[in-house]
């Protein structure tokens, strides 16, 4: 099995942390993973990507052109990937910053005002976060056993002090 | 797995280097690469390494080429118009036979180009990169592990043979995150120097560092011996990994990304029930010429995948005498071919097979 | 008695240098300090792509032959994979001026800890005297065959001035090989930028004012004496930087 995802947004809104926890955690539980920027001048404010694979098999291009799930994280990103996602795949949309509905109708799409969540659990930088659980409870791309061990890896050891509300982020994503 | 970590193929090339022994690192910041140069200046000066950013590609070759003139192992990296400046330099140390590391993360050109992946560097890397007969041994990573493995390979090959070693990879290689397992204990092999400019201790007779060669005979002389070394490279150093060739009738020739997509496609032809292999070069010069020549014999025709505008295919047709077609699949300027683009062509190419 | 000899830092081998030309008294000069100093068997020279290419065949020591104004970079890294060495370039007015601009100016900012001799003769002489950076306004060579034309290609570069400016140098020192006491200064300043180095102070560049009879097509007495005219008004004598006595 194999899970390609597509996280698009605004640089500057943890799209390629959230990438490198789902690639991690895909590690801790033994797949097979790629994670693979847009890199460019966009540092912040402009438009940011990034494609992870998570697989059971070797992965041969680390290339995302059709994505099994896409995080729409602004309304460029919804509306440059939407058609890519495939038949049957899924979008996830921070519907406090995109006001308009997906269009298709052969994927399955899911609403999260993750902007808003986020800065209901005072956590205003973690929207992405909120996706990631979202999407680790809507597909099985990765598990939601072992958060913590996948969190770690990916927030460094000075702001370990992050640990616990990535975590909270993602459970509040889970459970809504 | 419980030893694989996360990195980026730039960051993994800088560690790995530092696990050989390299503890002198000298570049410029160009995109997209400069992860090498940040890794290296967080790490050098914790474990007593060098690690200078240099005023210029062309000071930093010079500088590289000041410490291995004292025999230490030391690199520099840089993406394509970097790697332009830096032929002077290349020049000047296969001239003196000077071992070093030099990582090029291709972006798409020519001139300031782009800085989306690109593998349009081929010419310049295998056919010598620079003024003079001269070659590199140029090295085509396509994965972030191979990426570490191949640094450690190129520094042993560049002392082995005394000669410029080059990590010829392109922006995807380099950005991309693949677990990658680095050992702490890499074996490194000792070779001795006694060329070395480190010093007479007035106990010998000076040692000289130089590529100046005044009477014709003896640089002739001098130049043949160097092709001589060649030769004996080309014998023994060929890498390349075949992958579904048993039977093939297809053989698709790919490197780097190119190779990773190029597989997807081949897999996907297989299901199909087209008889189509991949043959991957892992040294670009030396050109893997006995496995496509090997190759030349069973297959009906080549297709080369490229993001250039088919200088591979060049030494394809060289190393198969020209016995089959090779047919180009490409995208150049910062595209990558998809693998549905390379399997339209295979289906193009079989649909053309006798 | 002391017999007069050559410097052990200096090879057996005949310099190639034209008669009357002050290469061979300042490659002399460095030998000197390097025998007086003791540094032979640590020193490593770099030489330039110019008139003195060949120097790796002249000094004693460990010899390394860079690209055309690269000495300074690969001094550099010379310098830092081997700290308890000594390093020196030794360039001409093409190599450092021009062509090497920027790694001069680099080094110097660095304060890398080499040693610089810089020789200064207003022109190419290895390729036939063509302008250098540092020829003097109205200064006739092959390419500037109706004199040097400021308005066309500028002026000439006074290097110790200008790297003066930088917070990085050592020491800067401007002398000149045209007559006994102008020699004997020059040895001491290339001494003291070679003890410099020896005592991690930074970079030391000395700059020779010197002649090049051949292609400023003079005899070698006439070339001193327009040494003397010409070249010492525009590019002065003295110390322009030492940070030793900005300490004090």
């Amino acid at each position: 099995m194999s899970t390609q995802i597509l996280i698009a947004g605004f640089g500057g809104q943890g799209v390629l942390f959230a990438g490198k926890f789902l690639a991690y955690k895909g590690l801790t539980e033994g797949k097979q993973v790629s994670w693979l920027p847009s890199y460019g001048p966009e540092m912040r404010g402009g438009t940011a990507n990034c494609s992870i694979i998570l697989s059971d098999d070797p992965i041969g291009s680390p290339i995302v052109s059709n994505p099994d799930v896409l995080f729409a994280m602004n309304l460029p990103s919804l509306d440059k990937y939407e058609n890519d996602v495939k038949s049957g795949g899924t979008i996830i949309v921070d519907s406090t910053l995109i006001k308009r509905k997906v269009e298709r109708d052969d994927v399955n799409v899911f609403y999260v005002p993750a902007t808003q969540m986020a800065a209901d659990i005072s956590a205003p930088a973690l929207a992405n976060m909120i996706m990631v659980g979202k999407a680790i409870k809507e597909t099985n791309a990765v598990s939601f056993e072992g958060l913590e061990e996948g969190i770690k890896k990916v927030v460094p050891p000075k702001k370990a002090d992050m640990i616990s509300l990535n975590l909270k982020a993602i459970e509040t994503g889970y459970n809504m | 797995m419980a030893n694989k970590v996360l990195m980026k193929g730039n960051e993994a090339i800088a560690e790995a280097a530092i696990k050989a022994g390299c503890m002198h690192y000298f570049g410029y910041p160009i995109t997209p690469q400069t992860e090498i140069a940040a890794y290296m200046a967080k790490k050098m000066p914790k474990i007593g390494g060098v690690f200078l950013q240099a005023e210029s590609e062309v000071a930093a070759i010079n500088m590289v080429y000041g410490v291995s003139s004292t025999g230490k192992r030391v690199m520099t990296s840089s993406s394509s118009p970097g790697i332009s400046l830096k032929s002077e330099g290349l020049s000047y140390m296969a001239g003196s036979d000077l071992p070093t590391l030099v990582v090029n993360v291709e972006r798409g050109g020519p001139g300031l180009g782009g800085i989306q992946p690109s593998q349009s560097d081929y010419f310049q890397a295998t056919k010598g990169g620079g003024h003079g007969d001269f070659h590199m041994i140029v090295l085509a990573p396509s994965s972030v592990q191979e990426m570490a493995d191949l640094t450690i390979k190129g520094f042993d090959l560049a002392d082995k043979y005394r000669m410029t070693s080059m990590i010829l990879a392109d922006g995807t290689m380099g950005q991309m995150m693949e677990p990658v397992e680095i050992s702490d204990d890499v074996q490194i092999t000792k070779y001795e120097k006694p060329w070395a400019t480190t010093g007479t201790n007035c106990e010998r007779k000076h040692n000289i560092v130089n590529s100046l060669s005044l009477v014709p005979e003896e640089l002739e002389e001098l130049n043949y011996k160097r092709y001589e070394k060649y030769a004996q490279i080309k014998e023994n150093e060929q890498m390349a990994e075949e992958f579904m060739m048993d039977d093939a009738e297809i053989c698709v020739v790919a490197f780097g990304i190119a190779a990773r997509v190029s597989q997807n496609a081949v897999v996907e032809a297989r299901k199909q029930g087209i008889k189509v292999g991949l043959i991957r070069p892992i040294t670009l010069w030396p050109f893997p010429e006995k496995v496509l020549s090997k190759a030349a014999d069973k297959v009906k025709a080549f297709i080369s995948v490229e993001l250039s505008m088919g200088q591979m295919v060049e030494d394809i047709k060289l190393a198969t005498s020209c016995k089959k077609p090779v047919e180009l699949c490409n995208r150049v300027g910062g595209m990558i071919p998809s693998p549905e683009q390379v399997l339209a062509k295979i289906n193009e190419v079989k649909g053309g097979l006798k | 008695m002391k017999v007069f000899e050559k410097p052990k830092a200096l090879t057996d081998a005949p310099f190639h240098y034209c008669p009357g030309c002050t290469h061979g008294i300042i490659h002399r000069l460095v030998a000197e300090a390097i025998d007086e100093l003791g540094i032979e068997g640590k020193t490593i020279g770099v030489a330039p792509v110019g008139c003195a290419v060949m120097a790796y065949n002249y000094f004693a020591c460990d010899m390394i032959e860079a690209a055309h104004g690269r000495a300074p970079a690969v001094a550099t890294g010379v310098k830092r994979s081997c700290p308890d060495n000594i390093v020196f370039t030794y360039q001409g007015d093409g190599d450092l001026a021009s062509i090497g601009m920027a790694e001069t100016v680099h080094s110097a900012a660095r304060n890398e800890n080499i040693t610089v001799i810089f020789v200064n003769n207003a022109i190419y002489g290895m390729t036939g005297g063509q302008m250098a950076p540092t020829s003097l306004p109205g200064q006739v060579t092959q390419t500037s065959p109706y004199g040097r034309d400021v308005n066309h290609c500028g002026y000439p570069v006074k290097v110790c001035e200008m790297l003066a400016q930088l917070e990085g140098p050592e020491y800067l020192e401007r002398v000149a090989v045209n007559n006994v006491a102008n020699i004997r200064k020059a040895g001491k300043a290339i001494k003291k930028a070679f003890e410099n180095q020896i005592n991690k102070k930074g970079f030391s560049l000395i700059e020779v004012v010197s002649t090049c009879p051949t292609n400023w097509g003079m005899k070698p007495t006439d070339a001193l004496k327009w040494l003397d005219e010409n070249m010492l008004p525009y590019y002065p004598l003295g110390v322009y930087k030492d940070r030793s006595k900005e300490e004090k």
